[in-house]
């Protein structure tokens, strides 16, 4: 059956916290809607509230014009509303095998037999797969889930979704884990589905796919409807919308520096296997600044660099030298640090001082044959705690216990006052309040004024503007411009981030 | 910069003294109890039996403290220990060997043990307490395939119809049985093993790369921290310590027991685990493990002279862990980290 949706002022706080400040927006039957929006700006939000797994909102949800209450994600199925969540391992059911996994809805409602045969249970699946015109033979339909690629996972995600006949159609990053080869196969079923008069809501952030995909766009920004476009979409309009009117584009490279020598030389790099492969080279005496959207490659380069992960291809010269890191370990031992995305992942140990944070990965200079010499360690704490303005009782404090931009100076500091040759900054500045943000950046540039590499990961472009001197705008794993802020303007760094490959 | 964030609350005062000090509340109260109230108790070589009795799980403990200091648990121990008496006994009873080779083969062997259950969990990528389960049956049942599944005690018919050479020497049965003036060699050795893993847990580099691995193995590895050697060390450290117990349970029972060392697992797990709670630390450390195997010393004991049955003991052992995990996890404002792996 064909159905429209309409979300009509949805308001959604947590805490004091307004993530939803009034959505208002219509899908069609057979329409593609694409929501656009950076971290935080309220996507996932929406996402939870349409799919039933939030329920206390402001607003109404309408369903054919008729206002629809729904109070768990059952309930927003049973009135056609299918989520296919970006995350494949919330999903799929290791141990099962891909029948069970395909009907587990159904089994689960007891809408087919918990003691049906494995036969029948194929049979059903196949049934499913007809109409995506997917050829999983038997002895694949009785293999563990677990065997299933990734992208084959993640379509048999939308599979059990579409066996329920939605009416709407959720996506979250859909291609996030797939090939350009799975990509064409998905958008092939997508496109049937909007034939057959469903209403989807695409969310992504490879602006192609939407290009290729939506008939409109939703931008959204700090939980606020920025524009909608109907085709065809100015993708540079919508990134200005997505990433915000600048305040301080006057404040933009005020002492611009010009670093000479090549730290840092990168050779042939190729980030994804289906990327395209490029060169670069990272010059000492200046902040550069990468900026693309999420699941650009950032990530995957810093963590390249640093020797936790291997690039798919080409060759890496520091200081004029080979380099290829088997691990932090051989990083650190050159003076090129890591200060990872996420800091309570990969950063914060739990219940650890300051201090001890700060010396783990120098254990050897605050100490001699092995045994530590704690005032050394203090001596170093207090100094990152004076130089980076630490707000802190002591240095004997709990990095948990600090508020986000004080944990992020201490995980920045603890490498800044060692002897940095590159620093590698991955979105140094998320979770960061305005003034930890100004302090650390000042740290990092006073770093490259003496001759040092610093590259700052981001994908916030005025975090790029107001810290970094060159900028290096990177889309799908490629380099699409290189230079110097003075040399560019932020129109021209969106419309670069916004060139659909 | 120094600023004032916040002072804790006063409801919280009572509380963290609870926390921090609780259990070394209780352990005076329980001695203080036991010895007013018991006679025996209050004679002094009950109190150093006790802690000779205590020193084997205490040292056992220590290994799991290095176990759980990565995040893992080594559930080897008690097999290893095993493992210690059997082949000591051997050595000495069959083969006529000196002490000291005895001593010097239980300790390569632990240390062997380790390396394979480091293999297990840190090649093979088996979680600490599957490896751990199978390498404890794996042990178990191979130390009895060279004594043909029976105990070895000296002067004991061999297969081939003659007497077994040796016996356990004066010297090996001196490392339970000999003092210097009242102190026990094992409670000297427990003391000794103690400051020594203290040291090292707290004072030195390695110690504390330990700690990193089984806080966040994530962060440890990005701050450059060889996550995999730590580990390696971490169940050596284990093996060793418990086929050091397994001597002194060896020397203490003077022949080579089959069954000895089986039921030291849970006991030392959990004299470890009431450790954690121990100053509020949050964490394995060396001394909250000496003082908890203290306390179920000092309760057993004196339940014992009470006249208390002894198959209620596990029933005083039991609340004795729940007490303590009540002060580390329920009143505790700081989340307790150890044991992550399970």
């Amino acid at each position: 059956m064909k159905k429209s949706l309409e979300i009509r002022s949805v308001r959604k706080s947590f805490g004091s916290n307004e993530v939803l400040k009034g959505i208002s927006f219509r899908i069609e039957p057979g329409e593609i809607v694409s929501l656009l929006g950076a971290n935080g700006a309220g996507k996932s939000t929406l996402i939870k509230i349409l799919s039933g797994a939030y329920t206390e909102f402001e607003g109404e949800i309408l369903i054919n014009d008729q206002p629809a209450k729904f109070n768990s994600p059952l309930q927003a199925r049973s009135i056609g509303i299918e989520t296919v969540h970006q995350k494949i391992n919330e999903g799929i059911i290791p141990g099962l095998t891909v029948a069970e996994n395909l009907l587990f809805d159904r089994i689960a409602l007891g809408e087919i037999s918990r003691f049906a045969t494995p036969a029948k249970l194929v049979r059903e699946s196949k049934e499913i797969l007809k109409e995506l015109d997917l050829d999983w033979n038997e002895s694949i339909l009785k293999d563990d889930v677990f065997n299933l690629g990734i992208a084959d996972q993640q379509l048999l995600l939308l599979a059990r979704a579409l066996s329920h006949n939605p009416s709407l159609l959720i996506l979250d990053e859909p291609t996030s884990a797939l090939s350009n080869l799975e990509v064409a196969r998905l958008f092939k079923i997508i496109q049937r589905l909007r034939t057959d008069g469903v209403a989807i809501l695409y969310v992504s952030h490879r602006l192609g796919e939407i290009d290729e995909l939506a008939d409109r766009i939703v931008v959204l920004r700090d939980g606020v409807i920025q524009a909608i476009q109907s085709k065809p979409f100015n993708w540079e309009d919508a990134l200005h919308e997505m990433l915000g009117i600048s305040l301080n584009d006057a404040q933009v490279a005020q002492d611009e520096q010009r670093g000479a020598s090549v730290v840092l030389s990168i050779k042939d790099a190729q980030i994804f296997s289906e990327g395209k492969q490029w060169s670069l080279d990272i010059r000492g005496g200046e902040v550069t600044g990468v900026i693309g959207l999420l699941g650009a490659g950032k990530t995957e380069l810093a963590r390249a660099l640093y020797g936790v992960d291997k690039l798919k291809s080409g060759t890496i010269e520091f200081l004029g030298e080979s380099y290829r890191p088997k691990s932090p370990i051989d990083a650190i031992k050159k003076g090129i640090f890591l200060i990872s995305e996420d800091r309570a992942r990969d950063g914060v140990l739990e219940g650890w001082s300051i201090a001890n944070t700060a010396s783990l990965p120098f254990l050897k200079k605050i100490s001699s044959g092995g045994l530590m010499n704690f005032s050394k360690e203090t001596d170093l704490a207090k100094q990152m705690i004076e130089r980076l303005n630490v707000i802190t009782q002591s240095h004997r404090s709990t990095v948990d216990s600090l508020s986000g931009g004080n944990q992020q100076k201490v995980m920045v500091g603890r490498w800044l006052i060692q002897d940095s040759r590159l620093l590698l900054l991955d979105e140094p500045f998320r979770g960061v309040d305005i003034g930890a943000r100004r302090e650390i950046a000042k740290q990092i540039r006073d770093l490259a004024r003496e001759g040092n590499g610093a590259i700052i990961f981001s994908s916030d472009i005025d975090e790029i503007l107001e810290s970094a001197d060159r900028v290096i705008v990177m889309v799908d794993g490629d380099i699409k411009y290189d230079g110097y802020l003075s040399n560019t303007s932020r129109n021209e760094i969106i419309k670069k981030m916004s060139e659909v490959a | 910069m120094n600023v004032k964030i916040k002072a804790p609350g006063s409801e919280y005062v009572a509380r963290d003294f609870l926390v921090k000090y609780g259990f070394i509340l209780v352990t005076i109260i329980s001695f203080v109890l036991f010895f007013s109230s018991q006679e025996t108790f209050r004679i002094s070589t009950t109190f150093f039996s006790m802690l000779k009795y205590t020193s084997v799980v205490a040292i056992t403990g220590l290994g799991i403290t290095f176990s759980m200091a990565v995040g893992g648990l080594d559930l080897s121990v008690g097999a290893v220990a095993g493992m210690a008496v059997t082949l000591s006994a051997m050595t000495m009873v069959v083969y006529d060997k000196p002490a000291i080779v005895a001593v010097g083969l239980v300790l390569l062997a632990g240390a062997l043990i380790g390396l394979l259950n480091a293999f297990l969990i840190v090649v093979l990528k088996i979680p600490d307490l599957l490896a751990t389960l199978a390498s404890m049956f794996a042990i178990m049942g191979l130390k009895l395939v060279p004594v043909n599944g029976r105990s070895v005690s000296s002067g004991m018919m061999l297969e081939d119809g003659s007497t077994a050479p040796g016996k356990f020497t004066d010297g090996f049965l001196k490392i339970d049985g000999g003092q210097l003036g009242p102190i026990p060699y094992a409670v000297i050795l427990w003391m000794s093993l103690t400051i020594v893993c203290w040291l090292f847990l707290t004072r030195t580099t390695w110690g504390r790369a330990m700690y990193s691995v089984g806080s966040n193995p994530e962060a440890a590895m990005l701050a450059g921290i060889k996550v995999k050697l730590y580990r390696t060390l971490a169940y050596v450290a284990s093996s060793v310590l418990a086929s050091i117990s397994g001597l002194i349970l060896a020397s203490r029972i003077g022949q080579g027991d089959i069954s000895a060392g089986n039921s030291l697992l849970l006991d030392s797990v959990a004299v470890a685990l009431v450790g954690t709670s121990v100053l509020a630390m949050g964490k394995p450390n060396a001394w909250g493990t000496a003082l908890g195997a203290f306390l179920m010393g000092v309760v057993i004991t004196g339940l014992t002279i009470a006249g208390f049955p002894y198959y209620g003991q596990d029933v005083v052992k039991g609340s004795v862990l729940l007490l303590a995990l009540v002060f580390s996890f329920t009143l505790s404002r700081k989340k307790s980290r150890f044991i992550s792996a399970v």
